[in-house]
């Protein structure tokens, strides 16, 4: 990588100095208030209207002069023109005009907001403002990506990750967005649980709020009620054994029994992800509530009265079991495929029955598999939301309580935090110990060599239970989807059971008239909404996620394990609190988004980054590093060997990774419900407002053809994806299939 | 770097597609009435006036929150329907400005009452009364007798029959809890809230929960606005409307301008127009059955006759205050709340 001439100058450090100054000197400095993406800025007096007006113009007309500093680390980097990357004078120019400019644009940001200096002690020591600014836009955004790379340049030149201008910048701006979307919004939050009620900050505000019976009660002992974070606590831990035993179950069927329908079984896997929040807890309600059809049926059948049994605890465990047994299904397939046959046909060899073979090598061996979908069916259980707002009747939650201390009458941003902090404690707590638990003990099995044993059967003893178990539960979860089905074709359903489709024509009716198309129905606006909101966020987050796993397999750096723990972190972090805290932080400058697209558009990114990155590095762990080493040696800098030779060969992992986060910003809800606006109304917050009408039937219709667009997405996806694999596995020897 | 960032514009360009970018007046509108009284309102505003309007359908506390959370810089204009209460305390801390309609003088007494008492920055646009609903089915089903007066659901009989809206997220069940506290005075009022207590199956979130229960034969009896109740009743639900013997409390649906708003001209006319005979006999269109606060506009049948409800005399300033509120709420919470049932 010797450049023909010693003292070229890189492109990319051109580029980004002459970011920097179009930045500052062309884009209009502040957030234009038409929207992001309204361009009449141009036409109505820029660039000296002070609203659109590029900093250059804000500080040569004499205002906003905080910003004039600016121009220092704008000027500097031109000093490293014509300089040798070798010298040490080029990367002190590059990291201290970055460091400089990108530290006083936040310093700045954060300084001076709405109503002039955000800190009374500015006040004292400056004095009264007497002018203020809004939130950053184009401009700003701008020089902040140009100080940033600026910055990781000058890095790279000092040597870091072999001087690689790529890797290093890409870090960098990992680090900055996570920072800013993640941590910023969550750290901001934390601190509201601090505050007292006329704005100081007091611990004593926190203990009252913490221990207050209302989360640690144990009242459900004698007769009242028990806390929200008990309830939440109790019932994860409810949902997350039993959905890890049934997931056993289907994983063990499909994979060691004789039995027919297992493709079947295996479809079950994709219900949760396409399944909209709210619909299971409805369709719940019509089949066992105090009038279900169910319900009733036995209260005749028995002669007794038909009870409310199921609003509170019950309805929640069997809605929330039902959603994310497949999910616990799914983890425990691929563990359960992956224990290997020669194991097990060694303990047979070795006169072992069916049954020990079972109990002393296959399940030892599932046990990281195990724990796995446990910690994943707690965390899921935690972090949901419609299932409880539906069936909770008096049984709180953690999720619930948080909606309703921020939108309640009571309006208690700081009770809110404090339920925040101990949801956040217990989901990260579970993701603690399943880093724990699968990073010490090796349970590999697979090797690379070919294993061409084949899975002995379960023994009989857990055979038949095993078979009952899923196949109850599989024609449990039919029904359940049979009925929301039905239920978005009847009119009125209890009441009025004749088969009518009103509902749809009511949500999505359309006219066909003279300039077009008329969208009629009351469904569209949301319906287009979020189907181009999902369509923005999915690119961006496979784009994000697989960057970074690219740093996490193929790097190493100085703080990969940090790095690695801050992009897996939003994960664990419930979508209520990432949308308590996003309405919190990003409402005032610095970044000002709330009432946006952007803003959902953001969440979503953040809300499945983790997904594109686990798909990420799970396929790029397959690829022989020997490839990009090769492409390394043949003169290819690591920005031409990620987009030539790695990326091709991930195509099915990206689109896998592009579907997956499509679907779940269609299914997303507990982060939504506060972000959503006027403008940008969401499909189910849209169900949710139905929901709470007591339309239940055009609230099941709008679910059940959600459920049918995101089932064509994935079976597209299916059809892509199964094609490339097939076509590579051709191509390869023949391994065991 | 380079060519992400392009992607990144890429797709940032196409929403820019999608957001078509508009010359016109604007109005952002936050509603806080049933979703398609909402989209009427705001349909029928762009009609009459060609201002576009950008509309966020929120129950009134949520409202509240986003406006308080707002405050440092706004992003809605006006603020329409939903119970008073909230409207009254955002006029309290500030958040709503002062604002003298040419409208006045065709409106109830009630309506502009309302605004007095908070320095002209809210206004009533309608009023409902409270009472209870009951399924009819399960009444009979139960061999319940049928009830008609407040401390008739007090009686055993009712246990795990009744529901009403958690005080603590619902503008209705406060004005519930206030009635109670104004009727029997405030100690009888919490005996009867006690009594009450354990009688009752759930405390929902959401105000109007109960009743739609109720209607789906998930609930007996619940405890809601009157026109609530009618509207389950005019949509086919098994519903029964109680006005209860001893009288009752009752709300009045407010609208207030959001200080500072961006869009002052705009949200000047909206009120304007949400006070005329026109706007308001849309309710009519949705099955809203509220009493309209214009004098001329017309009243449903179905709708609750106020002329036939024995009302109190709600101390709104007194009761809207968060002081109050707060006292009450947390009292409820100390003495009722905690009961075993």
């Amino acid at each position: 990588m010797t450049p023909a001439k010693a003292t070229q100058t890189p492109p990319v450090l051109i580029f980004w100095i002459v970011a920097g100054w179009v930045g500052f000197v062309l884009c209009p400095w502040y957030g234009v208030e038409d929207g992001f993406f309204s361009f009449e800025w141009l036409v109505d007096g820029y660039p000296f209207e002070e609203d659109y007006s590029p900093a250059a113009f804000l500080v040569g007309q004499g205002e906003k002069l905080w910003l004039a500093p600016l121009l220092i680390p704008l000027l500097l980097p031109l000093l490293a023109l014509g300089r040798e990357k070798s010298d040490p004078t080029y990367f002190r120019i590059l990291t201290v005009a970055g460091a400089l400019g990108f530290g006083w644009l936040i310093i700045q940001g954060f300084s001076i907001g709405i109503r002039g200096f955000n800190f009374q002690w500015m006040n004292a020591a400056f004095g009264a403002l007497g002018d203020r600014q809004f939130g950053m836009g184009y401009g700003a955004m701008i020089c902040a990506s140009a100080f940033l790379f600026l910055f990781t340049q000058g890095i790279a030149a000092r040597g870091a990750v072999n001087g690689d201008v790529f890797v290093v910048g890409a870090i960098g701006g990992v680090v900055t967005i996570v920072t800013a979307f993640v941590f910023f919004p969550i750290a901001n939050m934390l601190f509201s649980a601090f505050v007292t009620d006329d704005g100081a900050y007091s611990i004593s505000a926190f203990v009252g709020k913490f221990f207050d019976d209302r989360l640690w009660g144990i009242g459900c002992f004698f007769g009242t009620r028990c806390g929200a974070a008990l309830n939440s606590l109790v019932l994860a831990i409810a949902v997350g054994f039993i959905t890890t035993v049934l997931g056993l179950a289907f994983a063990l069927v499909v994979t060691r029994s004789g039995f027919r329908w297992k493709r079947l079984l295996r479809a079950l896997t994709v219900l949760p992800i396409i399944t909209p929040p709210f619909v299971i807890g409805l369709a719940l309600i019509l089949l066992f509530g105090l009038s279900g059809s169910v319900t009733v049926f036995i209260a005749d059948l028995l002669g007794t009265q038909p009870t409310r049994w199921l609003y509170g605890m019950p309805g929640v465990l069997i809605a929330q079991t039902l959603a994310f047994t497949p999910i616990a299904f799914l983890v425990l397939i691929g563990v359960v495929e992956g224990v290997s046959p020669s194991m097990e046909e060694a303990a047979q060899t070795l006169r072992a029955n069916r049954w020990q073979t079972f109990r002393t090598v296959s399940l030892p061996l599932m046990r990281p598999g195990l724990a796995n979908a446990f910690l994943l069916g707690f965390i899921e259980s935690m972090a949901d939301f419609g299932n409880p707002l539906v069936l909770g009747g008096n049984f709180d939650v953690l999720s619930t309580e948080i909606f309703f201390a921020i939108v309640g009458a009571q309006y208690d941003q700081g009770r809110a935090a404090v339920l925040a902090m101990v949801l956040l404690f217990f989901t990260l707590s579970a993701f603690f110990a399943q880093r724990a638990w699968l990073g010490k003990k090796s349970y590999t099995t697979v090797s690379g060599k070919g294993d061409a044993g084949v899975h002995p059967l379960m023994p009989n003893g857990l055979a038949i239970p095993a078979m009952i178990v899923a196949l109850s539960w599989a024609i449990f979860t039919a029904t359940v989807y049979g009925m929301i089905v039905y239920g978005s074709v009847v009119e009125l359903w209890g009441v009025n059971n004749s088969i009518t489709f009103k509902h749809y024509v009511t949500a999505f009716s359309i006219r066909i008239e003279e300039e077009g198309i008329r969208w009629t129905g009351a469904a569209w606006d949301s319906f287009w909404t979020t189907i181009t909101i999902a369509a923005i966020a999915a690119p961006l987050t496979g784009a994000v996620g697989l960057v970074t796993a690219y740093l996490l397999t193929r790097q190493s750096f100085a703080g990969k394990s940090a790095f690695e723990f801050g992009t897996m972190l939003s994960f664990a972090i419930p979508g209520t609190v990432i949308g308590v805290s996003y309405i919190l932080a990003f409402n005032v400058p610095p970044i000002e988004i709330t009432g946006t697209g952007i803003i959902l558009v953001v969440s979503f990114i953040f809300r499945n980054m983790p997904v594109g990155v686990r798909a990420g590095i799970a396929s790029m762990s397959q690829l022989d590093k020997s490839l990009d080493e090769s492409s390394l040696t043949l003169g290819a800098n690591s920005w031409q060997t990620f987009r030539r030779v790695i990326l091709p060969l991930l195509r099915p992992a990206i689109l896998a990774a592009l579907v997956y986060s499509f679907v779940r910003a269609m299914t997303a809800i507990s982060a939504v419900i506060f972000l959503v606006s006027a403008e940008y109304d969401m499909a189910t917050s849209y169900i949710i407002g139905r929901v709470e009408n007591n339309d239940y039937g055009l609230a099941i219709a709008y679910s059940t053809t959600l459920i049918f667009v995101m089932l064509s997405a994935v079976a597209l996806m299916q059809l892509i994806v199964g094609r490339t694999q097939i076509g590579r596995r051709m191509t390869q020897s023949r391994t065991n299939v | 770097m380079k060519r992400i960032t392009a992607t990144i514009a890429g797709s940032l360009i196409a929403l820019a597609a999608t957001v078509s970018a508009s010359f016109a007046d604007k109005l952002t509108y936050y509603c806080s009435a049933q979703e398609d009284w909402c989209q009427l309102m705001a349909r029928s505003f762009e009609d009459a006036t060609g201002i576009d309007v950008n509309m966020t359908r929120k129950s009134s506390g949520e409202t509240f929150a986003q406006i308080r959370a707002e405050s440092s810089n706004p992003k809605g204009d006006v603020w329409w329907g939903g119970t008073g209460d909230p409207h009254l305390q955002a006029a309290e801390e500030g958040l709503t400005m002062e604002y003298m309609s040419p409208m006045r003088d065709q409106l109830h007494d009630w309506a502009i009452a309302q605004a007095e008492s908070a320095g002209n920055k809210t206004i009533g646009i309608y009023s409902g009364a409270l009472g209870y609903g009951f399924n009819t089915d399960l009444v009979a089903a139960n061999n319940l007798p049928e009830p008609s007066c407040w401390k008739d659901l007090l009686k055993p009989e009712y246990k795990g029959h009744v529901q009403m809206a958690n005080p603590n997220s619902s503008g209705t069940a406060y004005t519930t809890l206030a009635s109670m506290v104004q009727i029997f005075g405030e100690d009888d009022g919490f005996e009867f809230m006690k009594g009450l207590h354990a009688n009752i199956n759930q405390y929902t979130k959401s105000g109007s929960a109960p009743i739609k229960a109720a209607g789906r034969g998930e609930n007996t009896i619940g405890i809601v606005f009157m026109h609530d109740a009618v509207k389950q009743a005019v949509s086919g639900f098994p519903i029964k409307v109680v006005a209860p013997c001893e009288g009752t409390g009752y709300e009045i649906g407010s609208m207030s301008i959001i200080d500072g708003a961006r869009n002052l001209e705009e949200a000047k006319m909206f009120y304007d127009w949400a006070l005329s005979v026109e706007a308001q006999n849309l309710a009519l269109q949705v099955n809203a059955f509220q009493v309209p606060s214009n004098k001329g506009a017309e009243t449903s049948e179905s709708a609750p006759d106020m002329s036939l409800i024995k009302l109190i005399d709600y101390d709104f300033k007194k009761y809207g205050s968060s002081d109050e509120r707060k006292r009450l709420l947390q009292k409820w919470d100390e003495e009722v709340s905690t009961l075993p049932q």
